[in-house]
């Protein structure tokens, strides 16, 4: 079968990895229509509740899509409020009613069948785009409405029986975490970058994936065969046999060579000549436990507690937020586990707070200030973290997106509020319970040696750090080019913080995804990094360069980079030491590897 | 191609919303004045208007008419720039709904 010809589709490589499957294209999965007709009148009046619930739920659905698209794609948000005015339109919502009471037709089949009037109606028409653009609207709706029905809620990724690769125009962050890492061999997307939430998950998960992919949607067939090369975004379609063979290979020396080091994962994140870190996992539910022990965690170095607040009607309560720190103490002990207050937006909690028109969320009204605005929010969760901190007093505090000492100092006043009530009531707690600062915003670095005497550990989010200091917007594709984690002014700030907590003898941690990168591991090192907390599946690699690294080479190292003027200049000396010092890293990792190396970060891969 | 005429004949009722002694109906002509006519987003502009009022609304271009509460329906009017279309509203509020659908057609829906 050599005659055939595949086809190749270029993205961006977004998480690392080759995925060979059959494709699952997500927006067209078909639902089969049972018909029947309904007999006696409670079972019409029942179909006709049951068609109201699905077409109310279908509306909430678009609406919660609706406030979580991005500023930039506010056309998108008009387009669902066209879905969501079909979904009451007398054509189909009349229709389909009189549809079910009249021919005494299940609400599914009544739907389906509107909806065909609809689409005949339009195509009858004319046959141009216009019509076309029409009757993928009028699907859109009615599908959400069918699938409802079916009882196959919200996404149907739920539906994927079989081990596939999953293709669709962009991931809702929401169809993102539902991503079963055991079905999904690898993931294209044709919008998004290197760092937008699909790549993020995909990594995270150890997902290979490609984004930015124009038109994969149109070009991959469901059930076709493609090869997914989440290195060098390249994505083939139908493959020939021996394209199959060449990254069946790739594959095939990627995962024994992960296999290899995974087995020494368990191994202490010592360097060569002794300087001993900490390698923890970042989590955000309990069952991540077990791939961050697995995967040798030394500890959590940032357990996410925004999981408990999103997606839901009503606010947790104390007993359930202590439950999950509870368990999470307990399964962790005697390693440290650090536990990050609320880092929300205004924007996600809309059930409880007011809706504030903010231009600009990411500078808004979020997390540490949305904590100190909503003291009962806070002071609720604080107090089911010091109950938890008894368990094994393995517990630390960590309060992000500090700016300066006066939320410090307010939020410790709460703090000893809460402590003080919790003595009140013979609580138990732990007094001695670490108390730390993210440290994510340029001004808490232009702080960091006063915020040093009032805390007892710093973790620089290195996501929000870069962000804030260069000023982009990450992901915002006009600007992602400038998110440069090996910008000099960013790593100028980390050595500031990193100096700054050292002086007054406090440990300093990277929580942000510069610490699960291999390719950094030799300059956190040389910033005098003292513990790398990252997401569970990176520990492996990062732990075998630690114990490669030499701690004197890597200062040595960083003392010259800290000398460098731009990124690209970093980037190539960065590219240069770790081809020298870990080959076999960058042969498995990356074929490219030394043509990459030489390109501007900007096209850096994300291995 | 068969279409149930329960469903979008209709339109022709509409069209011929009809003075009673109770209700009278009144009517505007309008241009479509902005460049890429009634497409999705204006249609939905127009019928979220049409909603807020008790009236019975209707667009008409040429012979056929659209109820301006369905936004398939008004979209199923095809309406490029230029088109000539007839607003009827019969009801207690027939008066305001005219009114502020004719400030819709006369800012060009905010577009080019």
């Amino acid at each position: 079968m050599n005659d055939h010809s595949s086809l190749t589709v270029k993205g961006i490589g977004a998480a690392p990895g080759i995925a060979i499957g059959k494709a699952f294209l997500l927006e067209h999965g078909r639902i089969p229509v049972p018909r029947y007709r309904l007999f006696g009148e409670q079972a019409v009046a029942d179909e006709c509740k049951r068609f109201e619930q699905a077409i109310a739920e279908a509306e909430a659905d678009l609406e919660t899509i609706k406030k979580s698209i991005r500023s930039e794609f506010k056309e998108h948000a008009k387009l669902l409020e066209v879905q969501q005015m079909i979904l009451r339109d007398p054509s189909i919502y009349g229709e389909s009613l009189r549809c079910i009471k009249e021919e005494r037709a299940n609400a599914q089949l009544a739907v389906t069948k509107s909806l065909r009037k609809a689409k005949e109606l339009f195509s009858s028409l004319s046959n141009d785009e216009y019509a076309q653009s029409r009757i993928a609207d009028v699907n859109a709706a009615g599908e959400r409405v069918v699938r409802i029905l079916a009882g196959h809620n919200h996404t149907n990724l739920e539906n994927i029986h079989e081990r596939s690769v999953i293709v669709a125009h962009d991931l809702s962050p929401g169809d993102a975490i539902q991503l079963q890492a055991g079905r999904t061999l690898g993931i294209v997307t044709e919008i998004g970058g290197i760092f937008s939430h699909t790549s993020i998950v995909a990594r995270s998960l150890g997902i290979p994936a490609v984004t930015g992919a124009e038109n994969a949607v149109r070009l991959i067939s469901q059930n076709d065969i493609v090869i997914v090369d989440g290195r060098t975004g390249v994505i083939i379609i139908d493959p020939s046999e021996s394209e199959l063979q060449f990254y069946a290979n790739r594959q095939y020396e990627m995962e024994a060579y992960l296999k290899l080091i995974s087995r020494h994962a368990h191994l202490p994140a010592q360097t060569s000549d002794n300087h001993r870190v900490s390698a923890e996992a970042n989590i955000e539910v309990l069952e991540e436990i077990v791939a961050a022990k697995d995967n040798g965690a030394e500890g959590i170095g940032l357990y996410r507690t925004e999981f408990f607040f999103m997606n839901r009607a009503e606010l947790p309560d104390e007993e359930s937020l202590y439950r999950d720190y509870h368990d999470l103490a307990e399964l962790m002990a005697p390693s440290q586990v650090t536990i990050r207050t609320l880092d929300l937006g205004a924007d996600k909690l809309t059930s409880w707070c007011p809706t504030l028109e903010e231009a600009n969320p990411a500078l808004g009204l979020r997390s540490i200030r949305l904590c100190l605005h909503y003291q009962e929010i806070f002071k609720t969760q604080l107090r089911a973290i010091l109950r938890a901190s008894a368990t094994a007093r393995n517990i630390r505090l960590m309060l992000p997106l500090i700016s300066g000492m006066a939320e410090i100092y307010q939020a410790k006043h709460i703090l000893r509020e809460v402590q003080a009530e919790l003595s009140r009531k013979r609580i138990p707690f732990d007094k001695d319970m670490p108390f730390g600062a993210m440290i994510e915003l340029p001004s808490a670095v232009a702080m960091a040696d006063l915020l040093a005497q009032e805390v007892d550990f710093f973790s620089i989010g290195t996501n929000d750090l870069i962000q804030y200091s260069i000023g982009i917007d990450r992901s915002n594709e006009h600007v992602a080019y400038l998110y440069e984690p090996l910008h000099p002014g960013v790593l100028r700030l980390i050595k500031q913080a990193v100096d700054a907590g050292h002086d007054a003898g406090i440990p300093v941690a990277v929580c942000g995804e510069m610490a699960g990168e291999p390719l950094y591991v030799p300059i956190l090192l040389g910033l005098k990094i003292d513990s790398f907390s990252m997401n569970p599946v990176a520990l492996p690699r990062v732990k075998n360069l630690i114990r490669r690294s030499s701690m004197k080479e890597c200062c040595r190292f960083v003392n010259k980079v800290l000398r460098m003027r731009t990124a690209t200049e970093i980037q190539q000396a960065v590219s240069k030491m770790v081809m020298r010092n870990f080959p076999e890293e960058f042969r498995v990792f990356d074929q490219n590897w030394a043509e990459n190396a030489t390109l501007p970060v900007l096209k850096k891969s994300s291995c | 191609m068969l279409i149930d005429p329960r469903t979008f004949a209709n339109r022709r009722e509409t069209a011929l919303i009809q003075s009673d002694e109770e209700s009278p109906a009144i009517a505007q002509e309008f241009i479509v004045a902005n460049r890429l006519g009634i497409h999705a987003r204006v249609a939905a502009q127009i019928v979220k208007v049409a909603c807020r009022f008790d009236s019975e609304i209707s667009i008409a271009k040429s012979e056929v008419a659209a109820n301006a509460k369905s936004i398939l329906d008004v979209l199923s009017l095809l309406c490029p720039y230029g088109t000539k279309v007839f607003v009827t509203a019969r009801g207690p509020d027939a008066a305001q709904a005219l009114h502020a659908l004719a400030a819709l057609f006369q800012t060009k829906f905010g577009e080019p």
